[in-house]
């Protein structure tokens, strides 16, 4: 259905059609093989990473606002994207139009929240209390965030749009081969959090607890982080920093489950996490109009409320 | 069987606890002798930060001793295996669950987590031993709730019941008996005393109920400022331990009714 909706419309017969076997018309055999379907995929790989690494942070972190994004994975990836597109005025017109491909995008997304990561995996190794590494990457968030704002101030209007494009976030733009390197990362960060679901039960009870059950504790939290950094950074790098997602899909999956199981809470999560984006995604295209707006607000618009309404109607938040 | 042929679960020489930091080292108490048998409810009395928590947390590995050796079961404590002390030891402490919205089963049945696979799946055998744990500690009715749901004293039956399913030797409890009202207070005391008996387990537990511990425990250790005696209630009120426990200003030890009473 997601696939069947767009700018232009397309019957959802040939739709399945065009997947199958060939459609008749092509220019729609065209739309869908290489603009809906890669972005369905992407959809899919966006909701349902997020929505699990949103779900790790919450439980290690013991956390209900944490989000994957605390670590300061998304403050370093902006950071990178801000220093190419807005760096590249200030250090030399030669190298602004080389240096702003979408592949260096990509890259200096990837990098930077892999540099932040590496710092906060540093401190954390030194630091034995959880809350502490929560407050370093809000930190984090706040330095880049400053480090950006200077950028932007030095910059073209021009460099600033594009740089503000990014971050409303895009499903869309991603060629297959683009999306074989992130499905593939993607996988690797499933199969470590799939591993960690034991460790995220003992987790439940509290650190001294899971200790004193035999648990590795500083290694099942070294493993979740990579996780939930390899879903959130390579999900920022190819789509751009995505809200709301992370933090709300297991708040509702908790609340409509009702349960705090991480048996049943990864399989929801991901099913979940994938429904929503493509539900997300279908209104962001403004079916059969011309215009697409930005991923970003729509989650946000669409979710919060749902959020709301659901805690309003528990009156009670289930954690 | 008498007190001491039993064999030793826990056994401390020279033990000193207390925080070590890089700048200062500061010792709470120092020499420490301590033989915990198997069967037996030991109760751990002594005034607020006295140290009760800290040598707890020292015996059940959570911080390290700063001198003198730890022996469970003849092996010193370090060279358990953290798998190897689980199977071991079960904890109850006094922090706060991280998430009420577990039903009691699955709750009880995290202290399997030692036995289970990767996953945490539960072989008949774990579900068996999460039932009897169950029943052991009256919940059965109480088993499809959710924690969140329970009151004080429920939540910490369901907490024993937990630390009784990961099947150890030895069970230590933080202070079990807090935010009880009296009726509970006994209660719990004397669910665990009755869990001593009929499973010889070793469970050992810090509590400010000095009066219910005289009557249930069979050992008790008596923390004071510079010493730490352990022996049968009965001796330790002929030796007037008990006098040394608080300052003396406004409450006293009566040995005859074993309790303290209030200086009028």
């Amino acid at each position: 259905m997601n696939i069947s909706l767009g700018s232009v419309s397309i019957p959802f017969s040939e739709v399945i059609k065009s997947i199958f076997i060939n459609s008749d018309n092509e220019s729609w055999q065209f739309i869908i093989q290489d603009y809906r379907l890669p972005k369905a995929f992407t959809a899919i790989l966006v909701g349902s990473g997020l929505g699990i690494s949103g779900l790790l942070m919450q439980t290690l972190f013991r956390n209900p606002l944490a989000g994957p994004f605390v670590l300061g994975i998304s403050s370093g990836a902006s950071l990178g994207v801000a220093l190419v597109i807005l760096g590249s005025g200030i250090f030399g017109g030669v190298f602004a139009s080389v240096l702003i491909s979408k592949w260096s995008i990509v890259i200096a997304a990837s990098l930077g929240s892999f540099l932040v990561l590496l710092a906060v995996l540093l401190v954390s190794s030194k630091v034995r209390d959880t809350m502490a590494i929560l407050i370093i990457g809000l930190m984090f968030g706040s330095i880049t965030a400053a480090i950006v704002s200077v950028l932007s101030y030095f910059s073209s209007a021009e460099q600033l749009q594009q740089y503000i494009f990014w971050g409303f976030g895009s499903l869309g733009n991603l060629s297959w081969n683009e999306l074989f390197i992130f499905f593939g990362i993607y996988i690797l960060g499933i199969l470590l959090a799939i591993f960690s679901i034991k460790a995220l039960n003992t987790f439940l009870l509290g650190e001294n607890y899971a200790k004193s059950l035999g648990l590795d504790v500083k290694k099942s939290r070294f493993i979740i982080i990579i996780a939930t950094s390899l879903l959130a950074g390579t999900i920022t790098a190819f789509a751009g920093p995505i809200a709301f997602i992370g933090l709300a899909i297991p708040h509702m999956t908790r609340q409509i489950f009702n349960t705090s199981n991480h048996k049943t809470l990864l399989p929801a999560v991901f099913l979940f996490g994938a429904i929503v984006m493509l539900i997300c995604d279908s209104i962001a295209q403004l079916p059969s109009s011309d215009y697409t707006l930005p991923i970003n607000a729509i989650t946000s618009l669409i979710g919060a409320p749902v959020v709301v309404w659901l805690l309003v109607r528990k009156r009670k938040m289930v954690f | 069987m008498t007190a001491t042929n039993r064999h030793t679960i826990l056994k401390t020489k020279h033990l000193s606890i207390g925080y070590k930091t890089k700048k200062a080292t500061s010792v709470i108490t120092e020499n420490i002798n301590l033989e915990l048998k198997e069967g037996e409810l030991i109760g751990l009395v002594g005034a607020n930060g006295i140290g009760k928590s800290t040598l707890l947390r020292t015996l059940s590995a959570i911080q390290q001793p700063l001198d003198g050796h730890i022996e469970i079961n003849d092996i010193p404590l370090k060279n358990h295996s953290a798998l190897d002390l689980a199977k071991t030891m079960s904890l109850v402490l006094t922090e706060q669950l991280m998430s009420k919205n577990l039903s009691v089963f699955e709750l009880v049945a995290l202290g399997r987590q030692p036995y289970t696979n990767w996953v945490g799946n539960l072989s008949e055998e774990d579900i068996s031993e999460v039932k009897k744990a169950i029943e052991l500690t009256n919940l059965s009715d109480l088993k499809d709730r959710k924690c969140f749901e329970l009151s004080d004293g429920q939540l910490q039956k369901v907490m024993i019941a937990r630390a009784l399913s990961q099947d150890t030797n030895l069970i230590i409890l933080d202070e079990p008996t807090t935010h009880l009202d009296m009726y509970h207070k006994a209660y719990i005391l004397k669910l665990l005393q009755r869990l001593a008996k009929e499973t010889h387990k070793t469970i050992l537990f810090s509590s400010h109920e000095i009066d219910l511990a005289i009557q249930l425990c069979d050992t008790m250790i008596v923390m004071t400022n510079n010493t730490v005696v352990s022996d049968s209630p009965c001796h330790l009120i002929e030796q007037g331990v008990f006098e040394t426990l608080f300052p003396k200003d406004l409450i006293g030890f009566d040995k005859i009714s074993g309790s303290f009473k209030v200086k009028k």
